[in-house]
């Protein structure tokens, strides 16, 4: 296997280049086609939403002597709560009742009576009202609709350019949707925690996206004053330039999250955790694959329309036609960003060697 | 570039210097305050109760802040009167109310931090007994109030209640006065299903006590005595709750200035609620029995049933009487004072955690963490070698920072650590690893593109911290918006992410950095050694060498593929050759 180093020294000095930003169309309809049918498939097949959501109760028995579901059926029975609960068994000797009747007033009732049901003490339970699963959805979107343009401007303001702020903004968006749409198709429960999870994307994305672009505009900061490179082979090369570090920092996103879903999974308890942490964990994945094959793909797309860099393109295209020999730098190499020598300046006497020894610098 | 120069050793020693003073701090809190070595834990680590309710006004109208706060005083004074320990009743975002109670408090306390507070007080209409009348007691009325009415066999008590209601006997159960009332002290307000109501009340069933009244302020109702010792029918409301100023309860006082053995409860209305009282007070005192008492009626329940001797002018009355002693006194005058906030609670959520499963989520979550801290440092380890203990050292220096952060904010501000912020800290290590990754891939950039070691260390870090501040500051700007978002779980979580970026910067900067610019001056990373994951020659490195007179060799002509081999070397290679010949 070749080692990641060794790929990254290929991919920078353009010895071995993924041509995705030149074939950015093909990926954005990759893309595309991901996001609208996470559209589709939440459309048609719904959220699974969790207890939070409808309203109603939720027991939680650890350490029962036996996970038989209609001990838990009885005794709501009994109780008079008509709804039939969904009793789930969760590892070896833990039992999780879900009823979407039973209110705030019975639930310590419920609680004692399951408590000798299922000879436990460690009986947690969970009332929520119908309202609270809306009310964080509610606050979810509208801090969406603040963190969006704040983020939008903030991105405006650290590029100087509208197109990247544009990209990071499409990207975000392909990774919440296309989150939310395995979250439709696998079936998986949603929590308001998760919803803390896909807020988290968010940040999570955007973070992964910056990094790219600001490769990019390291690549591109003497862009007009060259004509051997267009844009999108600049930005390409920016693309795979990063890559490995798109990677490693996937990888270590994922190792604690997947340490959490691991560790969560075998106990009752951390459902907090564990709904956060698959949301995460979907996420990343989806959010790694759009900062390399979504957000400076449509950045390029974005900075095509602006007539100065389409007609630079064009002049570059020219001058390869005009010019067979210099099309040789077919790779997109490092030295052909126009990288320009500068001469040296001198750097005053601070620069100089001390005449201290070693030992005290 | 005159940019001002680094010195490693002075930023390792700031930043130690920092680690120790928050230590220090704690410790010294420790010993002369009520710090404590571990960061407080939020109950889903601890185990208790906790509810999130949305105080909603009974007309509708919006709940203000000042609103909000008053409840939080209410519930607390509540919840503090019945004696649960270390209960937290805190804001969250506009509109809802946490309240976290330790432990397994009991129903009633529940039901206490839940209720409505909703006070008013009633003219006394009727007033009874606490049974709901029996078969014969009705028949008895019946056969008073309707001589003639022949009683069907087989009537239930329902019927016979029904029966007995239907005073003008038309066999149907009117709920609109027969006239319209001169004031709310008028009998007419009696209605037949206020009658039927009064006969089926029974006021010793517990269930009668719950409360929870929704009675508009402009009907009468019937009303169970809270202690369910009697029942009532009362009418219309004449004063809202809202118009009393000021309660309090203590020994009365006689005009001289003696203070006598009796307690009172006084009570005080603002200036509408006095011209209000007096008119009251004014018609109430020309009544007779039971229709001279007002009944104060908090939560659909009558608290107190004061009958009026005079005409009280000025708003300020004080309740006397047998019942009231100094717990009872007491007790009123906060129903009054507190029941003068018209709010009602709608539970949001209800969340019972057990202690041990408290305990069993936070083993859970540190479990995690570590798995997760290792599986990180062993990845990086595989990924740039020696660096690792970079990271390793990083990420550990992160991590203490981090538990001395929390654990003296939760001193100094009572922060609590909670599943969701085990969470956010879990999730930092990864945020934290990233930009070490950022920076190491930065140096092998600036190696490959020829420079020494010590100077990748410096440009590289110079590239990588413009990239490692804007990425910091989405995600803390991501912080921020979730942290006032504020619903459920998200402002922990908001808060450690927050936090572990910011830390994640001043380790990024005042650690790692200054570490690396000692480390590449050993000669194990300093000359890129293999396994020191700086090895040039392995990052492929295009180092223009300078050949003199304006020329560099490429990396091509550097390899030393045709060096002529020393003799010592041209006679080993023969010896070896010989050897193997020999064979």
């Amino acid at each position: 296997m070749m080692s990641f180093a060794r790929l990254g020294n290929e991919l920078y000095f353009g010895r071995r280049s993924f041509k995705i930003v030149e074939n950015r169309r093909r990926w954005l309809s990759v893309a595309g086609f991901f996001v609208v049918a996470s559209i589709i498939i939440i459309l048609v097949r719904g959220l699974t939403l969790g207890v939070e959501f409808s309203g109603g109760s939720e027991f939680r028995a650890e350490n029962v002597t036996s996970t038989d579901a209609d001990i838990a059926i009885e005794v709501l029975a009994e109780a008079g709560v008509s709804d039939v609960p969904r009793v789930s068994t969760i590892g070896e000797n833990a039992v999780r009742i879900q009823t979407s009747e039973a209110d705030s007033s019975q639930i310590e009732s419920l609680r004692q009576a399951l408590m000798e049901a299922y000879g436990t003490e460690q009986i947690s339970s969970t009332f929520i009202g119908p309202a609270w699963g809306q009310d964080v959805t509610r606050s979810a979107l509208s801090g969406m609709a603040i963190f969006l343009p704040l983020v939008a401007l903030g991105m405006v303001m650290y590029f100087r350019t509208w197109t990247m702020s544009l990209g990071a903004v499409t990207a975000l968006l392909h990774d919440l949707i296309v989150t939310v749409g395995v979250y439709a198709l696998v079936g998986f429960e949603v929590t308001p925690a998760s919803v803390i999870g896909f807020l988290t994307i968010l940040g999570y994305s955007l973070y992964d996206t910056v990094v790219v672009f600001d490769k990019v505009r390291e690549n591109t900061a003497t862009h007009f004053e060259q004509d051997r490179i267009t844009y999108v082979e600049a930005s390409d090369l920016a693309v795979n330039q990063t890559m490995v570090r798109s990677i490693n920092t996937s990888v270590t996103g994922l190792l604690p999250v997947g340490a959490i879903l691991f560790v969560g999974a075998t106990g009752l308890g951390a459902g907090t955790l564990r709904d956060i942490s698959l949301a995460l964990f979907v996420g990343m994945f989806v959010s790694t694959f759009s900062s390399i094959f979504v957000a400076a793909p449509a950045e390029a797309e974005f900075r095509m329309r602006v007539s100065r860099y389409k007609e630079h393109t064009q002049s570059v295209m020219a001058k390869r036609e005009s010019n067979e020999d210099l099309v040789a730098v077919d790779s997109t190499s490092a030295a052909a960003l126009g990288a320009t020598v500068v001469s040296g300046t001198h750097k005053g006497h601070t620069a100089q060697p001390r005449k201290k020894s070693r030992r005290n610098r | 570039m005159a940019e001002r120069r680094l010195r490693p050793v002075r930023s390792l020693i700031t930043l130690v210097v920092v680690a120790f003073m928050l230590a220090g701090t704690i410790l010294g809190g420790m010993r002369w305050s009520d710090a404590e070595a571990t960061p407080k834990l939020a109950l889903d680590l601890e185990g208790g109760t906790q509810l999130i309710l949305t105080p909603q006004t009974e007309d509708g109208s919006e709940v203000t802040q000042d609103d909000i706060n008053q409840a939080i005083e209410i519930i607390r004074q509540r919840v503090d009167a019945s004696g649960v320990a270390e209960a937290e009743i805190t804001a969250q975002g506009q509109d809802n109310i946490v309240v976290a109670l330790p432990g397994e408090p009991s129903q009633e306390t529940l039901d206490l931090v839940r209720r409505s507070a909703e006070l008013r007080f009633r003219p006394v209409l009727v007033e009874g007994g606490p049974f709901a009348l029996d078969d014969e007691t009705l028949r008895v009325i019946i056969e008073d109030e309707q001589p003639g009415f022949e009683i069907p066999d087989g009537a239930t008590l329902d019927d016979l209640a029904r029966y007995a209601a239907d005073t003008d006997g038309d066999g149907e159960i009117s709920d609109e006065p027969e006239s319209s009332p001169v004031n709310n002290s008028d009998l007419v307000w009696v209605t037949e299903q206020m009658i039927y109501d009064f006969y089926t009340l029974d006021c010793t069933n517990p269930a009668s006590l719950e409360g929870g009244d929704q009675t508009p302020a402009g009907e009468p109702m019937v009303a169970c005595e809270q202690t369910g010792a009697s029942k009532f029918i009362v009418g219309p409301t004449d004063i809202e709750g809202t118009h009393v100023t000021n309660s309090s309860s203590g020994l009365q006082t006689t005009a001289q200035g003696t203070v006598t053995n009796t307690w009172q409860v006084s009570l005080q209305f603002d200036s509408e609620g006095a011209d209000m009282f007096r008119e009251v007070t004014t018609r109430l005192a020309a009544l007779d029995s039971p229709n001279d008492q007002f009944a104060v009626v908090l939560d659909g329940l009558v608290v107190s049933n004061p009958y009026v001797s005079q005409t009280i002018p000025n708003g300020e009355a004080s309740i006397t009487g047998d019942g009231i002693n100094q717990e009872s006194a007491a007790t009123l005058a906060n129903q009054l004072q507190f029941g003068s906030l018209p709010l009602n609670f709608t539970v949001q959520s209800e969340e019972q955690i057990s202690a041990t499963l408290g305990e069993q989520q936070l083993q859970v979550g540190i479990l995690a963490g570590l798995v997760g801290f290792g599986l990180v440092v062993i990845y990086m380890l595989f990924q740039y070698h020696a660096l690792a203990f970079v990271t390793l050292l990083s990420l550990g220096l992160a991590a203490t920072l981090t538990y001395l952060s929390i654990t003296s904010l939760s001193w100094l501000i009572g922060y609590r650590l909670s599943l969701a912020g085990v969470a956010g800290l879990i999730v930092a290590i990864s945020i934290t690893a990233d930009s070490f990754i950022l920076y190491f891939e930065r140096i092998r950039d600036e190696v490959r593109e020829g420079r020494t070691l010590t100077d990748a260390a410096e440009y590289g870090w110079r590239r990588a911290r413009t990239t490692i501040v804007a990425s910091d500051a989405v995600n803390f700007l991501a912080a921020i918006v979730l942290y006032f978002l504020a619903v459920g779980g998200v402002r922990g979580f908001a808060f450690t992410l927050g936090l572990t970026t910011l830390i994640d910067l001043i380790v990024v900067t005042l650690f790692t950095y200054p570490l690396m610019t000692l480390l590449v001056k050993t000669r194990f990373f300093g000359e890129g050694r293999k396994f020191s994951g700086l090895d040039p020659v392995r990052l492929g490195a295009n180092a223009p060498a300078y050949r003199g007179r304006g020329k560099f060799r490429t990396p091509d002509e550097r390899q030393p593929v045709d060096r002529k081999l020393s003799i010592a070397e041209r006679k080993a290679v023969e010896a070896a050759e010989k050897e193997v010949a020999e064979q």
